[in-house]
């Protein structure tokens, strides 16, 4: 193979929105140096994306919060979006989501705010080409680590994405789909006169895959986690724990990719003794002497002092990514047995659903 | 020294020291940290010491297959298998093949007082000193890295001498500079990178905790021994 030159061109961010940024399974093997593992808020969502596109369930696509972005489509793409539903559009047309969709050179896709749910993922096929830090692309803010100059997306910025452009080989697959797609556009142009002389149009695959992860998550009693009892679940009052797991609490306005602060009963702990710092992870559900939890997410500090009452199971931490400021949550206690069928569980269902994803041919 | 065993949710096991270890304990969990990353297997994903912890965060995929064509398929949780296997590599005599933390010796250069440590009249008279005794005291000891956290390349620092010891802020600061030494209980660290902090900041090091360019990004291990070299504000 010869030296190839290829001009820097993907996707062009006309609004960046409220915080778009790259982001794929995160830096896996820092954290005895402090470096979080970061990565998608709602693993699954970016998982689905990726693999509905062809690529690696862990190659790098946005995640994108709240009030979305407005992005210039530079170069053919085979994109999916997963996720919380933010009224994502196409040349100002409703773009279905999880599924395959052609999108051609020239096209804009446009979000809006969040109607449902927290964080959408987009994935293109080939991925997207932000350069590899400590073995991630995803966007570590407070580090500057990864995706664009380790920060968050901004109008003006051009990202590198798809065949060519991204980070992963275009999968046979995908660009089967992709010609397919298109194709279909072509003939829907030519049977269209109004459509004559303007460009490819997009097209979308006639099926989808269904979003299993949040199925219990969104009813009366808000948002359900499912939780195991933490580390120092002991130490609290008794009027604690069964506070915890009865009572309802809401997301607070300062919840952020580190951790989602909770307001709500109080969770009062017996113990006075201060904890010397140790290890912990997203999931956990710390308690300062404020009383107020925080669940730690993603973006957490690799080691923590306060105490921890509880600790989400990681099948509902795509439950937690979608839920925004107000919104209601409450705890269902489960014990780590159950915690860990019910994660093996969701994982075989991904490996059931990549096969009859990787069998639908056009 | 007999260790604990318990479940940090559903995909990590902490590794937990008894009271017994003494002040120094961190000195064995970074032994053990150190023991385990040289037999890591597959399913281990990250191993991270602390003061009296070891945290290992694990693939649960990986124990499912071993349980699922191990001899009794159903009955073991990946939870169960892990604390198993890391019994055993603890326990494992080669593993036990001693490794006295060989920390490396790191001077720091570092600005007392003035603008680079604004708490340092503050903190000096907390503990009955003047400024120049208190940074004096700083300065004349040696540390040693205890355990890397909180932020990429966060030292905290052991040996800080009783009378130095501070509270916390009583409000963090909004943006506590990168290089910062600071203060706060009986720990010393230095911050890598500009962060609200709490901590008493005293000084300032130019030497760089954190930089994803190097080939080892984070400056400073656990074990490491470590001096603040006090430099004039005015050279």
């Amino acid at each position: 193979m010869g030296i190839q030159t290829v001009s820097a061109h993907g996707m062009k961010v006309v609004k960046a929105g409220l915080l778009t940024t790259v982001q794929d399974l995160g830096r896996i093997g820092y954290r005895s140096s402090g470096i979080s593992t970061g990565g998608a808020m709602d693993r699954y969502a970016l998982r689905m994306a990726n693999l509905l596109v062809g690529n690696e369930e862990g190659a790098a696509g946005l995640e994108i919060t709240l009030v979305g972005p407005e992005l210039e489509v530079e170069t053919d793409l085979l994109i999916a979006v997963c996720g919380a539903y933010l009224e994502p559009t196409i040349d100002g047309e409703e773009l279905p989501m999880w599924r395959p969709v052609f999108v051609p050179r020239g096209a804009v896709l446009r979000f809006g705010g969040a109607i449902s749910g927290c964080r959408a993922y987009i994935a293109a096929a080939g991925g997207f080409g932000v350069p590899r830090e400590l073995g991630s692309r995803s966007t570590d803010v407070r580090a500057a680590l990864g995706g664009l100059a380790g920060r968050r997306l901004a109008a003006g910025d051009a990202l590198p994405c798809g065949a060519g452009q991204g980070a992963a080989a275009p999968f046979q697959w995908a660009a089967a789909w992709a010609t397919a797609l298109s194709r279909q556009g072509k003939a829907a142009a030519a049977t269209a006169p109004e459509a004559a002389g303007r460009r490819l149009p997009w097209a979308a695959a006639p099926w989808f895959a269904p979003p299993g992860a949040y199925g219990g998550g969104d009813g009366e009693d808000g948002i359900v986690l499912r939780a195991m009892p933490g580390s120092e679940y002991g130490q609290f009052s008794e009027a604690a724990r069964e506070a915890l797991f009865r009572e309802r609490y809401a997301v607070a306005p300062a919840s952020d990719r580190m951790g989602c602060r909770l307001t709500g009963t109080p969770l009062i702990r017996q113990s006075r003794a201060e904890l010397l710092s140790h290890g912990v992870t997203p999931g956990a559900v710390q308690v300062p002497p404020g009383g107020g939890p925080i669940i730690l997410a993603a973006d957490c500090q690799t080691t923590g002092g306060y105490p921890k009452i509880a600790h989400v199971a990681t099948v509902d931490m795509p439950l937690l990514a979608q839920a925004k400021p107000g919104d209601a949550i409450r705890f269902q206690l489960v014990t780590l047995d159950e915690a860990q069928r019910l994660d093996r569980r969701r994982e075989l269902d991904i490996r059931y659903l990549v096969a009859a994803i990787r069998s639908r041919q056009p | 020294m007999s260790i604990q065993v318990t479940p940090l949710g559903d995909r990590a096991i902490v590794l937990q020291q008894d009271d017994t270890a003494g002040a120094d304990g961190w000195k064995q969990m970074a032994d053990l940290a150190w023991k385990l990353k040289l037999q890591a297997e597959a399913w281990m994903i990250d191993i991270v010491p602390a003061y009296e912890t070891v945290t290992v965060l694990y693939d649960p995929a990986l124990l499912w297959l071993e349980i699922e064509n191990g001899p009794e398929p159903g009955s073991l949780l990946p939870y169960q298998l892990a604390e198993r296997k890391l019994t055993a590599l603890m326990e494992d005599g080669r593993a036990a093949a001693e490794r006295e933390i060989q920390g490396r010796r790191i001077d720091l250069p570092t600005y007392y007082g003035g603008k680079h440590g604004p708490d340092v009249e503050e903190s000096a008279a907390r503990s009955g000193l003047t400024a120049d005794q208190f940074i004096e005291e700083h300065s004349k000891v040696e540390y040693t890295v205890a355990m890397i956290g909180f932020m990429p390349g966060f030292p905290y620092l052991s040996g800080l001498p009783e009378k130095l010891e501070q509270p916390r802020k009583s409000a963090p600061r909004a943006v506590v500079p990168a290089g910062s030494v600071g203060i706060a209980g009986k720990q010393t660290g230095i911050y890598p990178l500009a962060t609200p902090g709490g901590w008493q900041i005293i000084g300032y090091t130019p030497i760089v905790m954190f930089n994803k360019e190097r080939r080892e990004p984070v400056l400073l291990r656990a074990g490491d021994r470590i001096r603040f070299i006090p430099v004039s504000n005015d050279s």
